[in-house]
């Protein structure tokens, strides 16, 4: 609506006006940027300075007890240890490869789930009372905290835990399953459970914001329901799962916590590897991770804001 | 000598503290002019193990002095010491954590004349003996670190000087815990954490420099390797132990890792593992759950580890003699006794056994068989009358140290290699 009267209005004045327009266009320039400036500020003395200083440190030497200040590359060397030869990925590759896959499971079921939530909300309940209560339960279980919601599987899927028990009981099985717990299904199962509501929340806003009349004409036109989902409500709520998959990756490449707990710290993260440093006091290493971090989660962004234009979509 | 010296001291301090009282006021260099004085708070830097809430309270008591504990964990304190050593007027660390601190330049030498009780010091740290026999010091051994040239400076003293790092506190020999329930069988070597027959059942604890000191009590107790010093292993001998561990690793040895106290104690009490590395608190936990544990004493020996008071540089006037006044009073059996009594030793026996009952004297340090129940110092029965101790006596468990916890001068590759390790 703004957008499309905006251009009439820049469209509109002629020749003889230009000089003055200038001069208020500079000045509506200089307010910008002064309304802009606080949020600047603070990203920058909170954001951009501080990772100008880890990238600076990742390349400091350092030693058992104190960080360097020179130029090394080693950091980085020690990094990538071994990539080059073929027959055996490093454990930079190998940590990588690893989180990338719980990247790709866990968005493909938070997606699914999410999507699926949020389309039952969004859609099939009428009133929008219940539709907003319905919302806020989805929330609910994120009123405790992260580790509490991981750690409750832990009782639950142990070799002795409820599953298990169950499971004998009823003579399914005959021996526990040992898989359930301290494995990939483990950490896959949390990522999914703590990360949903990053997907339910801005797909259910997306879809909140179509046009029902859209829904309507694609029925009148004689679409399927699939049609209809296919070809209106998934390309509508693109901006939703766009951001929603940019939170669900962004929160899995970076943590090292579920991994720790629900892997029994046998699986690797590049969190974990860049903690592990920390602690040892290599700070200059850990920077130099983090970094290598840093460039992998914006190469995912960049690549996923490629497929999808948010700017033009929100 | 040296008793001399402490004996004057002693003499001089009961004439000070008797001029003083004469004279009414006056000012007294040493500890009783802090009672006298406004309240001092010392913040307390350490791992919340050695933080009780009765010591401070005991020690507001008797001394006046508040205690302000600051509780991190291991790895946090050394980062803290390193990066903000005015954030403390106290420090409790492992005596490992000193080849990194005393190069900082932050900790000071401590005046053994200071410490009443220094030349009372049991010879584990001062001479690396128990019951004049010469215990296992591979690895940072305390003695190796216990004394400074001067009191700032960078290097440590090869005999014993005026000048002591840290005075200490706590000290145990590790082993492993198993579940004798589980197992129904006698455990009598390091080499069966890789045993096969576990599969899926065993864990070692991902702290880098402590878990590759167990996997090299491993592979020595199998035979394939004897280290020169596991506790500073060569590059090569590093590759080698991960090796082992990564092969154990992919073939399914391990059910989980543990980093913390808790995660080992639920590990072992709800049978997801029934042979781990462990630490001495964690079994008392597990046993008080009702769970068969057993701190199953091995035949290759413990790793020790100890950990003690140091002083920041930046410590001086009233709160550096209050700092002092507390060592004081902590070596002088109270707090000994305490520590004692959850199975822990402390610095100086003596003291700590006079604060003792002759029965939890002979159960704890002694190894004997408890004459009546034994009780944890909140009163909870610990054991029942009859029981031994694991590993029996102070002598005995402390004399069959094989090695010290340790930071490696190969550290930053060892790191690296465990990285490597939990990624295979």
């Amino acid at each position: 609506m703004t957008e499309a009267a905006l251009p009439a209005l820049a469209d509109a004045p002629i020749a003889p006006a230009a000089a003055s327009l200038a001069a208020k266009t500079r000045r509506r320039r200089a307010l910008a940027y002064v309304q802009a400036a606080p949020m600047a500020l603070v990203f920058g003395f909170f954001f951009l300075v501080p990772l100008l200083l880890t990238l600076m440190v990742s390349f400091w030497e350092y030693n058992e007890y104190e960080i360097i200040p020179a130029f090394t590359l080693q950091n980085y060397v020690d990094v990538f240890e071994g990539c080059l030869d073929t027959g055996n990925a490093c454990t930079t590759l190998r940590t990588y490869l690893s989180t990338l896959k719980f990247c790709a499971l866990t968005w493909v079921f938070t997606l699914l789930i999410g999507f699926t939530v949020a389309y039952f909300v969004a859609f099939h309940v009428r009133s929008r009372n219940v539709q907003m209560v319905l919302f806020l339960v989805c929330t609910i279980p994120f009123w405790t905290s992260n580790v509490i919601r991981m750690i409750s599987w832990i009782p639950l899927l142990g070799r002795n835990g409820l599953v298990n028990d169950t499971l004998m009981g009823l003579g399914l099985i005959a021996r526990p399953i040992e898989g359930l717990l301290y494995s990939d299904f483990a950490v896959v199962l949390a990522f999914v459970h703590l990360n949903t509501v990053f997907m339910i929340v801005p797909i259910f806003n997306s879809m909140a914001r179509i046009d029902r009349a859209l829904i309507e004409a694609a029925y009148d036109a004689g679409a399927t329901g699939w049609q209809t989902l296919w070809n209106v409500v998934i390309p509508l709520a693109k901006p939703g799962i766009a951001i929603g998959s940019i939170f669900v990756i962004t929160l899995v490449m970076g943590d090292f916590v579920t991994v720790g707990v629900m892997g029994g710290q046998q699986i690797a993260s590049v969190g974990k590897i860049i903690q592990v440093q920390m602690s040892a006091l290599q700070l200059p290493a850990a920077a130099a991770n983090a970094a290598v971090l840093l460039g992998a989660v914006m190469l995912m962004i960049v690549a996923m804001t490629r497929l999808i234009d948010l700017r033009k979509e929100l | 000598m040296t008793t001399t010296i402490k004996l004057s001291r002693r003499t001089l301090l009961r004439g000070a503290g008797a001029a003083g009282l004469t004279l009414g006021a006056g000012p007294i260099t040493g500890f009783p002019n802090v009672i006298a004085a406004e309240p001092v708070t010392l913040r307390y830097l350490g791992t919340a193990v050695n933080q009780s809430g009765d010591i401070a309270r005991k020690v507001k008591e008797d001394l006046g002095i508040t205690i302000e504990y600051i509780p991190v964990v291991t790895d946090e304190v050394t980062k803290r010491v390193v990066t903000q050593p005015n954030s403390f007027d106290l420090l409790d660390t492992e005596y490992f954590s000193l080849r990194k601190l005393i190069p900082s330049g932050n900790i000071q030498g401590m005046d053994a004349r200071r410490i009443k009780q220094a030349d009372n010091i049991t010879p584990v740290f001062t001479r690396g003996e128990v019951g004049s026999k010469k215990i296992g010091d591979q690895g940072t051994a305390p003695k190796k670190v216990f004394y400074l040239e001067g009191q700032n400076a960078k290097t440590f003293a090869g005999s014993a000087t005026e000048w002591i790092t840290l005075i200490p506190t706590t000290y145990n020999a590790d082993t492993l815990g198993i579940r004798p329930d589980l197992i129904k069988r006698p455990v009598t070597s390091w080499r069966e954490l890789l045993n096969p027959e576990f599969k899926g059942k065993a864990s070692i604890l991902n702290i880098p420099s402590i878990g590759i000191m167990d996997a090299a009590m491993v592979i020595e107790a199998s035979g394939d390797y004897t280290y020169p010093d596991k506790g500073n292993m060569t590059k090569a001998e590093i590759d080698r132990t991960i090796k082992v561990l990564i092969e154990a690793k992919r073939a399914g040895q391990f059910r989980a890792f543990w980093q913390d106290f808790n995660e080992s104690v639920n590990l072992m009490a709800s049978g997801e593992t029934v042979i781990q590395s462990m630490w001495s608190p964690a079994v008392t936990k597990v046993r008080s759950q009702g769970v068969a544990c057993t701190y199953q004493p091995l035949k290759e020996g413990y790793r020790a580890w100890a950990s003690g008071f140091g002083l920041p540089k930046t410590l001086t006037g009233r709160k550096l003699d209050a700092a002092y006044d507390f060592i004081n009073w902590f070596l002088s059996g109270w707090a000994g006794a305490y520590l004692n009594r959850q199975g822990y030793y402390s610095a100086v026996l003596e003291t700590a056994k006079a604060q003792m009952e002759p029965y939890e004297w002979a159960y704890w340090m002694e190894g004997k068989p408890a004459e009546r129940d034994i009780k944890g110092p909140d009163g909870s029965v610990l054991e029942k009358a009859g029981a031994t101790r694991d590993g029996g006596s102070f002598e005995a468990r402390m004399g069959g140290v094989a090695c010290w916890n340790a930071v490696m001068d190969e550290n930053t590759y060892m790191v690296r290699k465990w990285n490597e390790f939990i990624a295979a």
